[in-house]
């Protein structure tokens, strides 16, 4: 099995001084080629840290303290984190919380994407950035794809802005897409049209996804493969299908209790902590990580 | 008619308002400062006939009001009056001194954009790290020391110990001034083909504009660092980083540009202070300019000269804010566009 993102034994502590603050205690997880998985948890659990790291950029940071193994599209990002400069934006991009404010409003949308064609010192002529830009904003279904372009940020909706920012993550034709809680800024209707579009496309294209969220409703419609992640230690890890129907871990059948419901009153008494969210890994059936004996 | 002719006829005409106000503030605080500015004129030898004489020739027994109803007369006929310490029209004393105050400010100038601008992006690239800390070290020793002191140490050691640049002047013993076009010794000397004079008016210009811009150039430098650093904390850097964009391309261009718009506003106005505040600087560097004549007319109580300086002065804050405004109108497209949409 080819992975495009492969996380083993991960730990990450931020120092300040003499004291460290240990965030991810030992997560492993993975994503395969064309696999669409989840990473799910609440604020704090170490989701977007995860994602930083797979970004090659937080251990770059100092005072960061990292053990285990990260491998992105074949790079050691332990070892050699500078690897990823050339690959962001290529092999591997993002999709973000707020589309309108991940993108910079002094600039027009063709001259961002002209950089995202660039980035990593490729050549691209002014017309070819163009043509390209254009192809890629049509595949979104926006509607008129050059006056886009010639858009600021601030003149398009933030739904447009989120499918300029889903063409832009994809027009490179990236193996990875990181979705760090996409779109959670924009209205719940837009951001389930938007998150459709991102579907669809990725799985035309085959890209692998690593969505970052803590929404399971959107989760269950679109990933493989859910990771519940709790205080920096993954606690369940199913099939989507198989997570959802038997939530095995204490705090996995929190979660899932603590999910608004359209009918049915309020939400449950939950514990905030509770002695139970500390038990041990649940694996489910078939799933568990590559190399690993299967349970 | 275009949005940004738009934008410059009504702040025109809002400098318009803006200088009368400043003239009648200005016309009585003068005349209101105790001392007889005839006698001041005339020393204590003159007799007191002659005194009553000047008085009346310059309406200085009538009311106040009608005083200033005289001086908006004259000023609409283009005429400021009369210095009472050169004896010369005072349109003409500043035709003479503006140009080489506003020279030695535009250099100054353009020594703090070009100096300030990198320092303050270097210093935010590399937060935290050496070049920011040398970068705050130089900073706060340019900003802390006042510019005629800068103006005494340059010149002691680069024209007098280590004698690299002249002592003072605009140009050396012997060579003549251009003829005047623009006022500026450096401008005038190209259009004149004069390439020696403008060198020789360059070198002299170097250390006088080095003393002024200083301090300029440390608080440009904060004030870069401080505007980049938020800025590199908006979700549109990070997008950036995530999508590979070079540190160099981001600092030079996906920061900066954003960065400046807050940065600009404050630039104009400390280019515009410059102005007044060059006085101690020509001074030190006997530069014949405006703001050493200004300093001479207001303690000689010279009442229409002190006018007409001060009126210059405010009408270059207000062309210097104006030229902000539409620098600041082209990079930030929220305002070019608003301006549009409210044109439409």
């Amino acid at each position: 099995m080819s992975c495009v993102l492969r996380i083993k034994d991960l730990t990450l502590g931020f120092r300040k001084g003499r004291q460290t603050a240990q965030v991810l205690h030992g997560v492993s997880l993975h994503v395969a080629a064309g696999e669409k998985v989840a990473l799910v948890g609440e604020s704090g659990s170490g989701k977007s840290v995860t994602a930083q790291l797979a970004l090659g950029r937080l251990q770059q940071e100092r005072g960061t303290l990292t053990t285990g193994a990260i491998e992105v599209v074949g790079h050691d990002l332990i070892a050699r984190p500078e690897a990823m400069a050339p690959e962001r934006g290529h092999r591997m991009t993002m999709i973000f919380q707020d589309p309108t404010s991940a993108l910079n409003p002094v600039f027009r949308i063709g001259e961002i994407f002209a950089e995202v064609l660039r980035s990593g010192g490729r050549r691209v002529s002014e017309a070819a950035a163009r043509e390209r830009a254009l192809k890629a904003l049509a595949e979104v279904h926006i509607p008129d794809p050059a006056r886009a372009l010639d858009s600021y940020p601030f003149q398009l909706s933030g739904g447009m802005n989120q499918r300029v920012m889903i063409a832009m993550a994809l027009v490179n034709e990236p193996e990875l897409l990181l979705a760090d809680e996409p779109g959670t800024a924009l209205d719940v209707t837009v951001q389930a049209q938007t998150l459709r579009l991102m579907d669809d496309l990725v799985t035309q294209k085959g890209t692998a996804v690593l969505f970052i969220s803590h929404n399971l409703s959107v989760v269950r419609e679109f990933a493989d493969r859910v990771y519940v992640i709790y205080r920096g230690r993954i606690v369940e890890h199913g099939r989507t299908a198989q997570l959802f129907a038997d939530p095995r871990h204490p705090y996995t059948q929190a979660l899932l209790s603590a999910a608004p419901k359209l009918i049915g009153g309020g939400l449950p008494d939950l514990p905030e902590h509770s002695d139970a969210f500390r038990e041990p890994l649940v694996v489910h059936e078939g799933c568990g990580e590559p190399g690993e004996v299967p349970a | 008619m275009s949005p940004v002719l738009r934008l410059l006829l009504q702040r025109l005409a809002i400098s318009v308002l803006v200088l009368i106000g400043v003239s009648i503030l200005i016309f009585f605080i003068a005349r209101i400062v105790p001392g007889d500015p005839a006698r001041i004129a005339l020393g204590p030898n003159a007799s007191q006939a002659q005194v009553d004489a000047l008085r009346e020739a310059r309406h200085l027994n009538d009311p106040i009001v009608v005083q200033y109803g005289w001086f908006l007369r004259d000023m609409l006929n283009g005429d400021l009056g009369t210095s009472l310490y050169t004896k010369r029209p005072v349109t003409q004393d500043i035709a003479t001194y503006f140009p080489a105050t506003l020279e030695l400010v535009l250099y100054a100038g353009a020594m703090m954009i070009l100096l300030g601008l990198p320092l303050g992006r270097l210093a935010a690239r590399f937060q935290r790290r050496w070049p920011d800390h040398l970068a705050r070290l130089l900073s706060v020793i340019a900003v802390c020391t006042p510019a005629f002191v800068w103006g005494v140490i340059l010149q002691l050691s680069f024209a007098y110990i280590w004698p690299i640049f002249p002592l003072e002047g605009r140009l050396s013993n012997g060579v003549d001034a251009p003829a005047a076009i623009t006022g500026f010794y450096t401008l005038d000397a190209l259009l004149a083909g004069q390439i020696g004079t403008f060198f020789d008016a360059l070198y002299h210009l170097i250390l006088p504009a080095t003393a002024l811009a200083l301090s300029g150039i440390g608080q440009t430098a904060r004030l870069t660092r401080s505007s980049m650093i938020e800025t590199y904390r908006q979700p549109f850097i990070g997008m950036a980083r995530a999508y590979g964009f070079r540190e160099t391309r981001i600092s030079r261009r996906f920061a900066f540009w954003p960065s400046l718009i807050p940065t600009l506003t404050i630039l104009g106005l400390d280019f515009a202070a410059m102005l007044a505040n060059a006085f101690l600087v020509e001074r030190v560097f006997v530069w014949p300019g405006l703001s050493r004549y200004g300093v001479e007319v207001i303690l000689r109580k010279d009442l229409d000269a002190i006018v007409g300086v001060v009126l210059v002065i405010a009408a270059m804050f207000l062309i210097t804010n104006l030229i902000v405004d539409l620098i600041v109108s082209i990079i930030n497209p929220r305002i070019r566009l608003a301006e549009r949409k409210a044109k439409a």
